[in-house]
């Protein structure tokens, strides 16, 4: 299915936002989720509810880190 | 503490805050967070890109507070969706509220800014916008619900240092809520004018991260502000147009 990862038009198939987080973040071989959130179609989602929440075609998801900043 | 800074009720441990981006290396950073004394520091929000940013900013700032901002946004949608997201990511309900109206000087819009304090506050957010040194642009947040204000000394990183001391001095004077004051300072004399003009903080990154040894400026930094604090708290005297002898005037030795 199609759906919009940060900006970005893709291809995927992932069940949750809990797999979906996985293989986006599987490169930065993190500990956890801390510092880390995830909006579907501009809302947040909780971490406690990654695991629940399914992935539509058309979703739009941004998945955000806590970065250096002034 | 004496003389605590106090922001929507807790008590901060410093009052000089200090931003965590540009430094020359993560070690640069860490120490000079040490060197500064500061308690708060800043953090932004971004997309994860697959390019990847293996470094954890996060480690790096155990025992301080997090403060997030929204740098970057351009309206009050997007600056209240980056909130939240800072919210979930940090477990923290503060958030340093930028909406950026300009690209080129990062001018704060106030409309879109004064709507996004009024979500964010409503939503149960502590808000300390980022804004124009404007007294009634200060006057509005704070009556928004803003817990502080955080009125621009000059342009982001430009390091001019305090452009408007008169309008500076008048919101301090003034706002209901503590002025943190945030951009443009340079150096070290910019954090005194800023604290002695009434500020209750000041924010520094770019004057800290990009300084030739940042851990010095970092320290210098952490003495300007306690410095200005103190001259503001002791009073200066008035200016005067002519000479003030300090030294007594009878019993002058010869004719």
């Amino acid at each position: 299915m199609r759906i919009t990862i940060n900006g970005q038009a893709r291809e995927c198939e992932p069940a949750t936002l809990q797999e979906l987080w996985r293989s986006e973040t599987e490169h930065l071989d993190l500990a956890g989720p801390r510092g880390f959130a995830i909006a579907r179609n501009g809302r947040v989602v909780r971490q406690l509810d990654w695991g629940s929440t399914s992935v539509a075609a058309g979703d739009r998801i941004e998945i955000i880190r806590v970065m250096p900043g002034g | 503490m004496h003389d605590p800074l106090i922001i929507a009720g807790e008590r901060l441990g410093s009052r000089l805050f200090l931003g965590t981006a540009g430094y020359p290396n993560q070690s640069a950073l860490k120490a000079a967070i040490e060197a500064s004394g500061c308690d708060v520091v800043t953090v932004s929000i971004r997309r994860i890109s697959l390019a990847g940013h293996a470094t954890d900013t996060l480690s790096l700032l155990s025992g301080h507070r997090i403060l997030p901002n929204t740098a970057g946004c351009e309206t009050a949608r997007d600056a209240v969706l980056t909130a939240e997201l800072a919210r979930e990511a940090l477990g923290t309900n503060w958030i340093k509220l930028e909406v950026i109206g300009d690209r080129e000087t990062l001018y704060p819009d106030v409309v879109e800014l004064s709507g996004a304090t009024r979500q964010l506050v409503e939503a149960g957010f502590v808000v300390l916008p980022y804004c124009t040194d404007d007294p009634v642009v200060c006057q509005r947040l704070a009556d928004c619900g803003a817990a502080a204000v955080m009125p621009m000394g000059s342009l982001i990183g430009s390091g001019i240092g305090i452009a408007n001391p008169g309008n500076l001095e008048l919101i301090s004077r003034r706002s209901p809520v503590p002025v943190v004051v945030d951009a443009g300072i340079g150096t070290a004399s910019d954090a005194v004018i800023a604290m002695e003009l009434g500020a209750a903080a000041v924010l520094v990154n770019t004057a800290v991260a990009k300084a030739a040894d940042p851990v010095a400026m970092a320290r210098a930094m952490r003495h300007a502000v306690e410095a200005g604090r103190h001259a503001c708290r002791a009073g200066r005297i008035p200016r005067r147009g002519h000479a003030e002898p300090s030294s007594p005037q009878l019993g002058l030795v010869g004719s």
